[in-house]
């Protein structure tokens, strides 16, 4: 019986210290655990915070984007209008492709020509070329970009993209630049040859050494790289999709880092002697309501749309304790928020303050517009999109049932909430939105501006606000090119949105990262997991 | 152990004349041999009242928004509101429902789910099953390859697709349940039927002209009840289990009425840091529910069926 | 015979077309796959753009037809989201599931058998009631929650063993496996007997009445008769009666194994195929769920019609039966 049990406590022990054993961190390897793995390799085929942020490893852009979304040089050492609608583009002298071939002009219009042709794209980078109306180039380092209007978001555009080598995908002679279709380019690589490694070739600060879907994706430095030495000899990437395995993977010392730690764990891996870095996100989650149907399909007990009042939206609003949400159901790891985009980032209003709790003047200011009993609402939310999105909307519906609007919360999973939305089933429902642009124009045009197909306004304006003062502003800043004066219309127009209370921000994300000893991370609005960010610490 | 075995046969022998008489109290004191049954029959009759009853006895109606508050969330087990007005005994989860009350109101959904689910498909089946015996030929033959499709394929995969489809809710969920659940029945009852199609007393029915609906539903019927009845026993712990797997994977019930399987998920994303309350109590209840249910209908089938008699 | 064979192969094909039909249009019906996936940043026009590239813009009957002449040429569709072929999307991670699959199955079988022959020897001992009892504790226990408090002890509370994932891998005819590792199999371990505890249970009912069963057998009284030892009588002839109808059920079962798998890899992050459904359907790739799906309905179907040809050649009296039908 004994000799058993040692037996057992011995194999158990085996067990145990394997991962040990197996464990990487020698010096020059980075191994990274991320909850969501890349569609695929390919640069332009899928435009997706995971895709877009495994890209930047292997494919850089013109414009870079800091770790505050602060455009810096990348392969473009500066950029300025030459008017209102022509802007000019300096090239990085001595930059070679992963192949040898020498970065040119040549290499970004052939990316441009390219990114209308990807396969079955599920969404196409299309929406930040298709200003470009046409391209010229003086000489192989300058390179002019031409848009039909004024267009101040053309650099950050041009950050989103990353750039191929022309001379890889075996173009040999000009390119002749039409938004047509060009010529001169020949086949373009297919999606797949980027997921096998033929066609991976960037300028980028790391290689393409290995792809297993659903495993990894190891890269390796490269050596030619213009920016200096990259800090890891190799870099792998796993996914581990499920909160806990990912934890787990860390605190075992099978990886060296993991992305998005679900928020409850984080006392437990700091106690274990991680460390985690967290700062703020580019990510408002925000209710919207339905301004448009009358009556709107989730409030019972009037026939009427009782968010078309700005003082019931008002009401809704002062009626949401943030400070609450934050510290129960978020652990402290948000930020209340009073803008749609965060302080510091453009256009936001410096000292732009959350709405004050008042559950007492919400309800009177719900029987002032004529609702002193309340009615019913059914507020929609995703329930695996959000940090605690679900666990949110509930908290917010509870707040809401306090002033008398008895709230239901119908949580569904991101796919069917997303169609159920575009649908405009809900009359309020919780969302969030990251600004990709990491500029004010960006919520604003999106979330609030009215819904037009032909100036692409309001794409995710699903509670259809509409506001003609809002709408004119937006289009001066969008033709704006000089920052400072940019800056003030897209602070107008935010401070006029809040005042109108046309859509509810509840509060900022905090993304967390958790490592081990020995490395740092700068934590970056957009919430991108990139290796080019993590440091060793001295 | 010995004893007690020795105490229920010599009370069997003592017993069994004198219950003879009537069949019913026949029946009861043979599920009573089992001592084990008649206490997993009152467990199972004390969750029922427990569910019928929440409203009167949990300390909090956990549906109710105006109750919950979420300054008193994730609380371990026997902590107070901050102004000590409520214990909370078995800890509340992340909207500070209380977990105790919320698992007598999941109790209810997930029983009057697995019953209500279990009834209809036993309807269903039922009639189906024994149209098939009854009128046998092509109508039987289509029938039980209908039939036979169905239970070849897992209950958990089609109940997933079709709530997949059809979207969350509870009516969904019992959709969900009686279209995996009516095959069973209908095979059960096209078995026994076929059995008894062949007795006396309906070729002697049949002789006296009644119509086909009396022979079946006065005569045939009645006689294929006990096999059924132990199946639909199995079925309703069986339905009980399979909606708490598919609140879990998250196409259940809606997340503002939470089954015994939805609370349990919930508990899921505290669990590695070590609040285990939240998953761990639901999971007790569903568990007891389950293995009440479970050895009721063991007994049951000992006792209705012959065949394993001693 | 041959008729029979042939009327099976029949039924078992419309069983398919059935299926096809059924499974796309219930699929077709969950959402459109662009709203999830289209980058929050596009507009409307890139947003119809989208769907018309992936040929969502056409009618639900001519994407079927689509879809059917495709598939008879054995492509069942690229996944949307990795635009790569579905099949093989989920072929690569047949590996993944089939392992854990065996090892339980292995658990069920080795574990099962002897428990359920000892209560059926001696049914009235401490020893048989408690198996019994144990087996509807088995039955009962709901999959997911029984993973989830196999972690707590396991991997939160005592942590000897891996809470989820697949852990290392090493190759074997180019295929990953897991249980080639030591690191694989401690992270195996949880999961497969996760998901063997179900099928125990049901292997030691069927020991268990065959064993009773068999008991009472002509030959065996009649082994007994000729003096033959208890425990031969026990492992060689009861033992030898008893293990055709639980291979057979086991055979069946490896489909529900597979399909209840979805369970299990959901509760310890194993990253098989049942994961891989989830994943999909939240996803709404829905060529990667028809073609789950229909990979399904014929592993089935190939599963059941094994069954019965092994039924036709060892019963003879469904061979008889079927004939005179």
């Amino acid at each position: 019986m004994r000799k058993s049990t040692l037996l057992c406590a011995a194999s158990l022990a085996a067990v145990l210290v394997s991962p040990a054993l197996a464990s990487p961190a020698a010096a020059q390897d980075l191994t990274i655990a991320v909850s969501a793995e890349p569609s695929a390799l390919d640069p332009h085929y899928h435009n997706l915070g995971p895709n877009n942020a495994m890209r930047r490893h292997i494919f850089e852009s013109m414009v870079l984007q800091d770790e505050k979304q602060r455009l810096q040089p990348g392969l473009a050492t500066s950029w300025k209008p030459l008017d209102d609608t022509t802007w000019e583009f300096k090239l990085r002298d001595g930059v070679t492709f992963h192949d040898g071939s020498p970065f040119t002009a040549k290499d970004v219009v052939y990316t441009v020509c390219r990114i209308p042709n990807v396969e079955n794209s599920p969404s196409s980078f299309t929406v930040y070329t298709k200003a470009i109306a046409d391209m010229q180039i003086p000489d192989p380092h300058t390179l002019i970009i031409k848009t039909d209007t004024p267009y101040p978001l053309l650099p950050v555009e041009v950050s989103t993209w990353g750039v191929l080598s022309a001379a890889a995908n075996g173009v040999t002679g000009d390119i002749g630049f039409s938004r047509e279709g060009c010529s001169g380019t020949g086949d373009y690589p297919k999606t797949d040859d980027f997921n096998t490694g033929k066609a991976a070739v960037g300028t980028g600060m790391y290689k393409f050494k290995e792809y297993s879907r659903g495993d990894k994706i190891v890269f390796e430095r490269n050596d030619n790289y213009w920016g200096g030495k990259a800090d890891w000899a190799t870099v792998t990437f796993r996914p581990i999709t499920s909160d806990g395995p990912r934890v787990a993977a860390l605190l075992a010392g099978d990886v060296d880092m993991i992305d998005k730690p679900p928020l409850q764990d984080l006392e437990r891996i700091k106690s274990e002697g991680f460390q985690v870095a967290q700062g703020l996100s580019n990510r408002v989650i925000y209710l919207h309501m339905d301004q448009e149907q009358e009556p709107t399909p989730g409030v019972t007990g009037t026939e009427k749309n009782p968010f078309k009042d700005v003082r019931v939206r008002k009401a809704v609003s002062m009626a949401i304790n943030r400070e609450a949400i934050k510290e129960r159901i978020m652990g402290g790891v948000a930020v209340p928020a009073g803008e749609l985009l965060p302080p510091g980032m453009f256009g936001s209003t410096p000292g732009a303050a959350a709405e004050e709790y008042n559950p007492d003047a919400a309800k009177k200011l719900l029987a002032e517009a004529g609702y002193p009993e309340g009615f019913g609402l059914t507020i929609g939310s995703p329930n695996d999109r959000y940090i605690n999105d679900a666990q949110v909307a509930q908290a917010v519906a509870q707040m809401l049932t306090r002033i008398g609007i008895e709230t239901q919360v119908d949580a569904v999973t991101a796919s069917t909430f997303f169609k159920r939305r575009n649908q405009y089933e809900f009359s309020m429902y919780l969302a969030g939105w990251g600004s990709g642009t990491g500029e004010m124009s960006s919520p604003l045009r999106a979330l609030v501006a009215t819904r037009n197909k032909d100036k692409g306004y309001g794409g995710t304006n699903r509670g259809r606000y509409s506001n003609p003062e809002l709408d004119s502003l937006i289009d001066q800043a969008l033709a704006t090119v000089d920052d400072d004066k940019r800056e003030k219309i897209l602070q107008q127009a935010s401070g006029l949105v809040m005042a109108d209370y046309g859509i509810l921000p509840l509060h900022f994300e905090v993304t967390p990262w958790a490592f081990r000893k020995g490395i740092s991370y700068a934590p970056r609005t957009d919430q991108y997991t990139l290796a080019l960010g993590v440091k060793p610490a001295n | 152990m010995t004893d007690v075995l020795k105490d229920t046969e010599t009370r069997d022998t003592t017993a069994r004349p004198h219950w003879r008489a009537s069949p019913l109290l026949r029946f009861g004191a043979e599920f009573a041999e089992s001592p084990v049954a008649v206490a997993a029959l009152l467990v199972t009759l004390l969750l029922a009242l427990l569910a019928l009853f929440a409203d009167f006895i949990t300390p909090q109606n956990p549906y109710d928004l105006m109750q919950l508050d979420i300054m008193n969330n994730m609380l371990a087990p026997g902590e107070t509101t901050f102004d000590g007005e409520m214990t909370f005994h078995l800890g509340t989860d992340d909207q500070g429902r209380d977990m105790l009350s919320a698992i007598i109101f999941g109790l209810r959904l997930s029983l009057g789910v697995g019953a209500m689910s279990t009834v209809i498909a036993l309807s269903l089946g039922m009639c189906i099953g024994v149209l098939a015996a009854y009128f046998g030929g092509k109508v039987d033959a289509v029938i039980m390859r209908i039939v036979d499709l169905q239970l070849s394929f897992p209950a958990i995969l089609i109940a997933l697709i079709l709530l997949a489809v059809l979207g969350k809710g509870v009516d969904k969920v019992i959709i969900a349940l009686i279209t995996v659940q009516w095959a069973y029945y209908a095979r059960t009852v096209r078995g026994t039927a076929l059995v008894e199609r062949r007795k006396e007393y309906v070729e002697a029915a049949t002789c006296l002209a009644l119509s086909h609906r009396r022979i079946v539903f006065r005569h045939l019927l009645p006689n294929c009840l006990p096999p059924l009845i132990v199946v639909a026993t199995v079925q309703v712990a069986n339905a009980i289990a399979l909606e708490a797997t598919l609140s879990f994977l998250g196409v259940g019930v809606p997340i503002t009425e939470p089954s015994l399987g939805l609370l349990i998920a919930n508990g899921y994303d505290y669990m590695l840091s070590g609040k285990y309350w939240v998953a761990f109590f639901p999971g007790v209840a569903l568990v007891a529910t389950i293995v009440a249910i479970n050895l009721v209908g063991d007994q049951l089938r000992d006792v209705l069926n012959p065949r394993l008699k001693r | 015979m041959l008729v029979y064979l042939l009327r099976r192969l029949g039924q078992s094909l419309f069983v398919v077309a059935a299926m096809a039909v059924l499974v796309f249009v219930g699929v077709y019906a969950i959402g459109n796959p662009i709203d999830i996936m289209i980058s929050p940043d596009a507009d409307q026009a890139e947003m119809e753009a989208a769907i018309a590239r992936l040929g969502l813009d056409k009618p639900l009957w001519e994407q079927f037809f689509i879809f059917v002449g495709n598939a008879l040429q054995g492509d069942l569709g690229k996944s949307f989201v990795y635009s790569t072929d579905a099949v093989s999307i989920i072929l690569a991670k047949l590996p993944a599931t089939m392992e854990l699959a065996m090892l339980a199955l292995v658990f069920a079988v080795f574990i099962g058998v002897p428990l359920g022959m000892i209560a059926g020897l001696r049914p009235h001992s401490l020893a048989g009631k408690s198996i019994m009892a144990g087996s509807i504790l088995g039955f009962s226990l709901p999959n997911f929650w029984q993973g989830m408090m196999l972690i707590l002890l396991f991997a939160v509370l005592l942590k000897w063993l891996p809470s989820g994932g697949r852990g290392e891998t090493a190759e074997l005819f180019g295929i990953p496996f897991s249980f080639l590792t030591l690191d694989g199999l401690s992270h195996m371990l949880l999961p497969a007997i996760n998901l063997a505890l179900f099928k125990t249970s049901l292997v030691i009912r069927l020991a268990r009445a065959g064993t009773r069963e068999a008991a009472l057998q002509d030959y065996v009284k009649f082994a007994r008769a000729k003096g033959l030892s208890s425990q031969r009588i026990v492992l060689v002839h009861i033992a030898k009666n008893i293990m055709i109808p639980v291979v057979t059920i086991l055979g069946l079962e490896l489909g529900s194994m597979i399909a209840f798998a979805v369970v299990t890899e959901s509760v310890f992050a194993w990253p098989g195929m049942g994961k891989l459904l989830i994943d999909s359907i939240n996803l709404l790739d829905r060529p990667v769920v028809v073609a789950y799906l229909m990979l399904t309905v014929f592993m089935f179907i190939i599963i059941n019609f094994i069954v019965d040809m092994l039924y036709c050649v060892l019963d003879p009296r469904v061979r008889l039966s079927e004939a005179k039908a």
